[in-house]
This record gives structure tokens, sequence and C-alpha cells, in this order.
């Protein structure tokens, strides 16, 4: 229960209020992590927080994107390079990406859901020729607050992914689909039966992105979803993260919407 | 080691004090029986019983010097082997140091079956998936010295829960008293048991002996005050989110925590974290949470449960169904500490018998 101090390597602001930190271990190598991993993050003297990875650094660092909410995230993204914060992990279940070889892939991201998919699109990215059409929609607030705008440009065009964002509130030079995500299905072309979703974002659309793929033929199996709760402890003793017979900490946060889908129907579960 | 017969525990306290242990017993203090450190066997609540109803505890005078004759003290196990407050982290500069935390040799003296059962969670919940170094050794320096359930209160259904009241596993010593001649029939549970045990003056356990203090467990058994069918729970009841009796019984709920606190198996904590005067150095805490906070399912600044009536449902369906499918059994011990001390007197085998 003890974090291991981390070392700031680089900080960069995404948006206003969204900074993304590499970390590095003070002593010793980066422990290794799979998409969709999360790692416990403290502020010290302030408090610890659950953040997914958004990226490995080049000596294997762990990216974060973090968006100040509260006390414990606002301190996190005031670290300067250089700053030490407290680290524990890599916790949690993760998305299988090689397991969609073969597949048409859909990532669907809502808000800050797109951080931790971005490790999902950078491995998709590397080994491109292994999987059919890859379409990636993403839903933003306003074009303001899109993350990584320059990198989803790229995936477009030196990897060929299907890029859509929507916003739900456009400004004046917003070209672009205005609406839920759920929108952007009709944007993109995927075979249902071949094809595996990865979704990240508010509980409320990722029901939605993955109610509207079922409809449409992809097995509930083959949408995976990041769940998000309180948690305190990352290893299932604080009771804070469950939903239902779950625990997310150790079962999540990564599952499939077949097992969560009642789970998720249940309002205040 | 056989059983063996004793006519008083002065003997018994003596040969755990010195063998290292700390005794924690029974004792009469701010008007209920409260788990303290003791000395002398005169500490004990002899004569000393109890009433207890849904939202309701007394203690009474009993007409005889039992020393067992009161059912579950507010006070269970969980104070020692979760303690309510533990400091587990301290930062100084750029380095965060492990504090170890104690972990005291107590002789637990007078916990009941429903109260190893407790423990025997436990287990499963700090030693399974990721075991708990400081818990382990915590319990492994416990000597759990139980008694066998003599009265059970209004409010116990450890019969129900298949917990009690007679201990079988998971003591050092299990104690029967029993009354007329007043003497204690005391069972090693294994070799620590058995050292402890020879150190004190005792004499062979007769077939009258053995007879007597089964009686005890069998009219014990028979007199439960509360009884549930929990045949098929883990199915029907995360079935149930729907039923009516949830907003009934909302309703009633204060969401004042004190189920959960008193509870011996509720584990959820949080964590604190304080600085000193100077800021520099940092200390993480954790501390007993319960489910029926708001803020304890907080997400982005709201909460998952925010209704009485969902928190009141999360905890009933985790305690009898949902903790089945984390820790592969019941997380309630049918202790009935809860019902008696809800102040508005919810009984959760009331509850369930109604949602069924």
């Amino acid at each position: 229960m003890t974090p291991a101090p981390y070392r700031v390597r680089s900080r960069r602001p995404d948006r206003a209020d969204t900074v993304t930190l590499a970390l590095e271990p003070l002593r010793g190598p980066s422990p290794a992590f799979l998409p969709g991993q999360f790692d416990m993050l403290y502020a010290r003297g302030i408090g610890e927080i659950p953040i997914s990875m958004s990226g490995r650094g080049r000596t294997g660092a762990h990216v974060h994107t973090i968006r100040a909410v509260g006390a414990v995230s606002d301190a996190l993204c005031r670290a300067r390079p250089g700053d030490v914060v407290g680290l524990r992990g890599p916790f949690g279940t993760s998305w299988d990406v090689p397991a969609a070889a073969g597949r048409d892939v859909v990532v669907a991201a809502g808000g800050l859901g797109l951080a931790p998919l971005r490790t999902v699109v950078r491995e998709l990215a590397a080994h491109r020729r292994r999987y059919g059409r890859i379409s990636v929609i993403a839903g933003t607030r306003t074009p303001m607050t899109l993350l990584y705008p320059r990198e989803l440009t790229r995936w477009r065009l030196a990897h060929d992914i299907d890029v859509h964002v929507t916003v739900d509130h456009p400004d004046q030079d917003w070209p672009g689909p205005v609406g839920p995500v759920t929108r952007l299905i009709d944007r993109i072309v995927f075979e249902p039966r071949r094809t595996t979703a990865f979704v990240c974002g508010p509980e409320a659309m990722m029901c939605a992105v993955a109610d509207d793929l079922v409809r449409r033929g992809v097995p509930p199996a083959r949408v995976v979803l990041s769940l998000e709760r309180n948690m305190k402890c990352a290893v299932g003793r604080c009771g804070h993260c469950q939903l239902g017979p779950l625990l997310l900490c150790l079962d999540g946060p990564v599952l499939d919407y077949r097992r969560v889908a009642g789970l998720l129907s249940v309002r205040e579960l | 080691m056989d059983a063996v017969v004793t006519p008083s525990l002065a003997p018994l306290i003596t040969a755990l004090r010195a063998a290292g242990y700390t005794v924690v017993g029974p004792t009469v203090k701010d008007g209920a029986v409260r788990m303290a450190e003791i000395e002398s066997a005169a500490e004990l609540p002899a004569g000393v019983g109890d009433a207890q109803e849904p939202g309701a505890y007394r203690l009474t005078e009993r007409d005889d010097e039992m020393i067992f004759g009161y059912a579950a003290s507010p006070d269970s196990a969980k104070r020692w082997t979760q303690p309510p407050r533990l400091t587990l982290v301290r930062a100084r500069g750029e380095e965060f140091e492990e504090v170890e935390p104690e972990a005291p040799r107590v002789a637990l003296l007078g916990l009941r079956a429903c109260d190893l059962a407790a423990i025997a969670v436990q287990d499963r919940v700090f030693l399974g998936r990721h075991p708990d170094g400081a818990y382990r050794r915590r319990r492994e320096a416990l000597f759990l010295a139980a008694v066998n359930c003599a009265v059970p209160g209004g409010t116990c259904f450890c019969a129900s829960m298949g917990t009690g009241p007679k201990a079988t596993a998971g003591y050092d010593l299990a104690i029967t008293e029993l009354a007329s001649p007043h003497r204690f029939l005391i069972e090693p549970g294994g070799d620590r048991g058995a050292a402890v045990l020879a150190a004190v003056p005792h004499g062979p356990a007769t077939d009258c002996d053995h007879a007597a203090a089964l009686e005890v467990s069998r009219t014990a058994a028979a007199h439960m005050g509360r009884s549930v069918d929990v045949s098929g729970v883990q199915q029907w009841l995360p079935a149930a989110h729907d039923h009516p009796r949830w907003a009934d019984v909302a309703s009633r709920c204060l969401s004042c925590t004190n189920c959960t606190m008193i509870c011996p198996t509720c584990f959820c904590t949080t964590m604190e974290d304080i600085t000193d005067l100077s800021g520099d150095v940092a200390e993480r805490s954790e501390r007993w949470d319960s489910c029926f906070t708001l803020d304890f399912t907080e997400l982005g600044g709201a909460p998952v449960r925010g209704t009485a009536l969902a928190r009141y449902r999360q905890w009933l369906t985790h305690k009898f169904a949902t903790w089945y499918d984390q820790f592969g059994v019941s997380g309630c011990v049918g202790c009935g500490r809860c019902v008696t001390w809800c102040p508005t007197g919810i009984d959760v085998t009331e509850e369930l018998t109604c949602i069924r």
C-alpha cells in the first residue's frame, strides 16, 4: 500500500484543465503495463486517485492524462517536471488488443475516455496490417476540449484509421458533427459479426454505444468497456469500487458488455 | 489434548498473561458489555445478562454468577483484526516509507461462534487475491479463546446462517460455561491452545460434563431470537432490485452507518491524508468507512448511490448475496448486532423475509 516515488519526466498541458504527465520511477525500471490498466497516483499529503495509463514513454515511463476535477487531480495537474509524486500500480484488467487481430475494430471514446483508449489505438497502429478496418469515434464537450487533436490527425493520415469527432457544443468554426458519439456509428464502416469494439467514457455514453453496436450485430462479448468507480485501495479491500458482484479494481476496469450489461441497467447499483 | 474441566477462569487468565498475551475479555462499561483489557477474572461480568431487541440494548441482572450469560457484545474481534484506524505510509520529501502497523499479542476471551465465523470471513477478504501482510501478522498474534453461546439474544440468528451457536473451528480454546456446579469445560483447538491449557490446573472432563456442554449448545440453538430462510439468497436477492420493500426500508434508514460499524465482517475503509504543521511530513491512514455515506461512491463530484434506497440495497445485497461472488461465503454471520444497534430497529431478517 506504499506508493513508490516517481519523478515527473515531462508535462504537457492538453487543454485548460487537462495535462499529460510522463512519470518515471526514482529507482529501478518502470513496471510494464497493458492498455486499460490503471495506476494509483498519490499527491503527497493530499490523496490518491486511480488514473488509467494514456501512453508509454520511450523509457517505459507511465504516461497519464489527468483532468483537474478535485483536490488530488488538481495537485497532480500542477506538478512540474522534476517534481515527485507517488505511484502504485499497474492494477486491473486490460484491453486484449491482439485478440482483435483479423477483425474490424471500433474504438469509441467519450471525453477523457480517449486517454486510456490512446494506448489501444497506438497498439493497433503499431501492428496496423493485423487488423481489418479501424475506426476511432470520439465525442467531446466543445472543440476546445478535444484531446490529442494532432495525434488524431496522424492516425487518420499515417495509419489508415477512420477518425470521426463529434462535439456537444460547437463554436462557429466547428465544421464537424454535433451530438452524441452514437451518431458517429452511422459514419463508419464495419462488419458487425467480425468486429471488436473498445469503449471508454461516461457510463451513459458507453451503454448507448454498446447497445447500438450490439443491435447492429456486434457480439456483446466483443464490446469491451472500461468502467469507472471510486477507488481507495486498488486491491479489493476497501469496498468502494463495487458494482454488484464485481470489485472493479480487480475484476475490471476493463470488462465485456456481456458481463456488465445487466449490472449497468440497474440505476444506482 | 482432550477437553478439561476447571472451576475458575482465573488460572487461564494468568496462563495467558504468562504466555505474553494481553488478555481482552468482556467487562461492564458504558452500560454495555465491552471487550477491554483485563488483569483478573474478577473483572468479568459475573451475573450480568442483557436484553437485545431491534433498536434496543440494555443490561440485566441474572440471578446466578454466570460470566457469559449475555449475547453478542457491541465489540467484535474486528477491532483487533482490522483496527479502526491504521497509519500505513509516512512521506518525507521525496521518500514514502511504509509504516509497519503493530501486531500486538492479544488473547480475545469470550468470542462467540458467530465472531469466529466473522474472522473466517475476514481471512477470505484480507488473505485472498491480494494478501495483506499486516493483517496476517495481526491475525497470527491473536489468541482466540471462544465461548460456546448459552443465551442467544433477541436479535441473534446464527443458527439460520449455519455459524453457531457452537464453535466448531478457528479457535485456540473453546470454553463452555456449565452451571451447578459452576465450572468450565475447555477444549483446545490446536497445539497453541493445548500449550496454554497445560499450564492451567484442571481435571478431566467426564461424560457428564460433555453431555452438559452439548445441552448448552442444543438449548441455545433452540432459543434463537430470530430466524431467516436464506436458501437461494445469492440468486433471488440481486434479482430483486426493483422490489418495493427497498423504498419502505429506505424510509426508515437514517444512513447513520451504525450497522456497518458494528458489523464484524464489514471491511470497507477509506484513506485519510494529513500533513504536519510544517508540511514536511505527510501521513496516509486507513480508517473504517461505510457504504451508507454519501461520498463513498463519489465519482466526478456526484455519488453513484445518491439515495438511501440504493445504499441500503447495496449493503444488504452485498452482505447476503454478492459477498459470495467476491469471497465465496456469506458476509453475514447472524450475530444480530446490526439489528440491535440500528437506531430505528431495522431487522435484516424481517427485510429479507419481505423481499423474498
